[in-house]
């Protein structure tokens, strides 16, 4: 099984390729969608294969690479298309395969009558590709390869609906961001390799060999170095501070896609490079507390902004930010496994959520369209009251927010408290532990606010649609639903394969069945923080004690929400009253785009316009139009030679024939 | 009796320099301006034989020869533009044919 690895990646780039090429031709949307969602269940299919075969194997035997052929040798540097499998790649895999089939068939039935049907499963199916040559590549160069990839396929699905303006902005600014992570991504690339060259004579690119030599690497500047460079790349790809601005203007694009790309898969390479390079990281405590404050930082930054948005998508899309944070407060810690198991479960359930919110404006829309209405479908005020239309999108959507809160036994719980837990115990930052600590608690606390304002606001009270278009709201068809049920499912069930051991010990000696998993791929790092790093050891009672207090932080979140949402819908709009300024702050989102275009973009476009109409108009231009115009001057006065008469032309030759003769006689 | 080969070459000069004037300074017939060339290959020939006598050399009268097929060739060719100028003008005046003007 493992030597078809090659398969998983080559599916949906077949998939890619007959739609992009045929599509037009083909025009049947179940035959498009199917050659779509049929290519990543291949996918899907191998990589199950290949997860039984690894967890068949003894833990240290669990790391196999297979190279299809040499892509690049020249001198010191050689790079393979080759493939590797571990346990973290092969859940990335699963995760990628799994989810993506479901977002596949759910863009079935959401992208239904969409002009360029073929273009989308096109572009997605060729997304899928990059993603898992992503995280299936094993080296450093394939690697970056998908990662190039999934930006640019990313790019393309958001401006999908490229007549609309907002659209193709929102593309090029994704774009853009990404483009300065990328930057750093390579910075990063070509200072390890020359690192290691030089220093130690390792000359390579693949991780398993750098994961060998990971000794060789002696904390110190040049490691932070790397790891800062990377962890830019991260910032970039994973919408983190300070380069995160462009992950809510994606919203633009389809809401499969903001599910797929957006929440569930792309968004999280930045956390999975982080975790392929573990050993780097573990090597430079400096670049551990960068992560790990600009990850709790963007945890609380984002999850404010999220509490004041009215925009369905929004709403989520900054919960994701928030989220990721947290996998990043997880890495920063050193808590590679939680973060990994959080990306995990956060891929249930955000994409749950997302593709429930386009299940909701999927079904606004007919209902608004009938009505020949031009209101928003996507702006929650339009909502409410939605749940006894849409029962299975409502129960689906109301697991996921669950998960997503941390209540006890859904799968957010499980990741999320041991993140929080690995920030407040880690042996690694010391007394910026409890600042992480209680940043991530806040955060935890406005994402139970923010999650369930959105639940009430959409599914409960009275609706705010008119009663003609309420009554065409209706649920939607099954390939939209099932997909919903297997993550919703998911989102419930799935934490329980990472049971803290705390909570496990009481129920009977539950094993942490993930955390055991991955640990041959963090053996390392293990190793060496127990060897190195001496912190405190937090009692029981403490990791109880914090346990309860993320719980009860939750409710009160929810218990907010209600509050203010369903008993006394009068208070927000009382408080917004009261407090303007820090409302529209909130509302315009910290001005934080606005202060990036003062800071960056306009001067950026200053220097632009100034080049463009000062040096390359005056300048560059001036050069060209002058030779011209000289030669255009002497040959003006040149042209007066040519007569046309052939006596002249005759008599020229004559003089010609004296001057060459005289010459030769005189010399 | 030998005709001293000075001779010979300023009688050529004189041939040449007078087909020379013709070309240059009679721009009122083409047809004029061939006989000029005509005249000046000729001079050239006589040159060719003078000196082939002179030195008793045969290759000289050989070239003249050629040259002699040549000009056949080239005044062939020459009336026949020039009667096809004549065509489209009406004239053989060579200043009438400066539509090449730069």
């Amino acid at each position: 099984m493992f030597d078809l690895v090659w398969l998983i990646p080559l599916c949906p780039l077949i998939g890619s390729v007959i739609n992009g090429l045929l599509g037009k031709k083909i025009k049947n949307e179940t035959v498009i969608g199917g050659i779509a969602a049929g290519a990543v269940f291949c996918s899907f299919l191998v990589a199950c294969g290949i997860l039984f075969q690894l967890l068949s194997l003894p833990g240290e035997e669990r790391v196999f690479q297979k190279t299809i052929f040499t892509w690049i040798q020249s001198g010191t540097l050689k790079a393979d298309i080759g493939f590797l499998i571990d346990p973290l790649s092969a859940t990335m895999l699963m995760i990628v395969t799994g989810i993506g089939f479901l977002i596949h068939l759910y863009s079935i039935g959401y992208m239904h009558g969409e002009e360029g049907f073929y273009r989308y499963f096109c572009y997605l199916n060729l997304f899928t590709f990059s993603m898992l040559c992503l995280v299936s590549g094993n080296n450093l160069l394939l690697m970056f390869i998908g990662w190039e990839g999934v930006g640019l396929c990313s790019y393309l699905l958001i401006g999908y609906y490229f007549h609309k303006k907002s659209a193709g902005d929102a593309g090029k600014k994704a774009f853009v961001m990404n483009r300065i992570g990328d930057f750093g991504f390579l910075l990063g690339v070509f200072t390890l390799f020359w690192y290691l060259g030089v220093n130690h004579n390792v000359w390579t690119i693949n991780f398993v060999e750098l994961a060998k030599s990971a000794d060789l690497l002696v904390p110190g500047a040049v490691v932070t170095t790397v790891c800062l460079c990377f962890f830019l790349g991260a910032t970039g790809k994973s919408a983190q501070i300070p380069l995160y601005t462009w992950l809510p203007d994606a919203m633009e694009g389809p809401t499969p896609v903001s599910a797929l790309i957006h929440a569930a898969t792309m968004v999280t390479a930045g956390v999975y490079m982080i975790a392929r390079m573990n050993f780097i990281y573990i090597k430079s405590p400096t670049a551990l507390l960068v992560i790990a404050c600009v990850g709790a930082a963007t945890a609380l930054f984002a999850a404010t902004i999220g509490t004041a948005q009215n925009d369905i998508k929004r709403v989520l899309a900054y919960s994701t930010v928030s989220q990721l944070g947290y996998m990043f407060l997880a890495m920063g810690v050193g808590a590679f496994g939680a973060g990994v198991f959080h990306l995990m479960t956060h891929a249930f359930f955000k994409a749950c959520l997302f593709l429930g919110s386009g299940s909701v404006i999927h079904a606004m829309h007919h209902a608004l369209h009938h009505e020949h209405s031009d209101a928003d479908p996507q702006d929650m005020r339009n909502m409410g009251g939605l749940k006894s239309k849409m029962p299975i999108t409502f129960l689906t959507f109301l697991f996921a927010t669950i998960a997503i809160a941390g209540i006890p036994g859904f799968a957010g719980f499980f990741s999320k408290d041991e993140i929080l837990w690995q920030a407040f115990a880690n042996p690694h930052h010391g007394s910026a532990n409890l600042a992480l600590w209680g940043c991530g608690a806040v955060a935890a606390g406005l994402t139970a606010f923010y999650m369930f304002r959105l639940v009430f606001m959409t599914f409960f009270g009275q609706t705010r649609l008119s009663e003609k278009a309420f009554h065409h709201l209706h649920e939607s068809p099954w390939v939209i639903t099932v997909p919903l049920v297997c993550l919703a499912f998911l989102s419930v069930v799935g934490g329980w394969i990472g049971v803290p051991k705390i909570l496990g010990d009481v129920l009977g000696g539950f094993p942490n069945y993930f955390e055991h998993y991955l640990e041959p791929v963090f053996a390392y790092s293990n190793a060496y923080v127990a060897q190195h790093a001496h912190g405190a050891h937090p009692s029981h009672a403490v990791e109880w004690g914090l346990m309860g207090t993320s719980v009860v932080i939750a409710c009160a979140g929810i218990g907010l929400a209600a509050g203010l949402y369903l008993i006394a819908p009068s208070v927000p709009e009382k408080f917004v009253a009261t407090f303007p300024v820090l409302h529209r702050a909130v509302y315009n989102k910290w001005y934080i785009d606005e202060i990036y275009d003062f800071v960056f973009v306009n001067p950026c476009k200053a220097l632009g316009n100034f080049l463009w109409k000062g040096f390359d108009v005056v300048v560059v231009d001036g050069i060209v139009n002058g030779v011209a115009a000289v030669v255009r001057g002497f040959s003006g006065i040149l042209r007066y030679v040519q007569t046309g008469f052939v006596h002249n032309y005759a008599f020229s030759m004559v003089i010609g024939v004296v001057v060459i003769v005289g010459v030769y006689l005189f010399r | 009796m030998t005709i001293p080969l000075y001779e010979v070459l300023i009688l050529a000069s004189i041939l040449f320099a007078m087909g020379l004037a013709c070309v240059v300074a009679w721009r009122a017939n083409v047809i004029m301006m061939l006989i000029g060339i005509e005249i000046m290959l000729n001079a050239v020939m006589l040159t060719f034989v003078g000196g082939s006598a002179h030195w008793g050399i045969a290759e000289g009268q050989v070239f003249s020869l050629m040259i002699m097929a040549l000009t056949s060739a080239e005044v062939s060719l020459a009336l026949a533009m020039v009667a096809y100028l004549h065509r489209r003008k009406q004239s053989v005046d060579t200043d009438d044919f400066s539509s090449m003007k730069g």
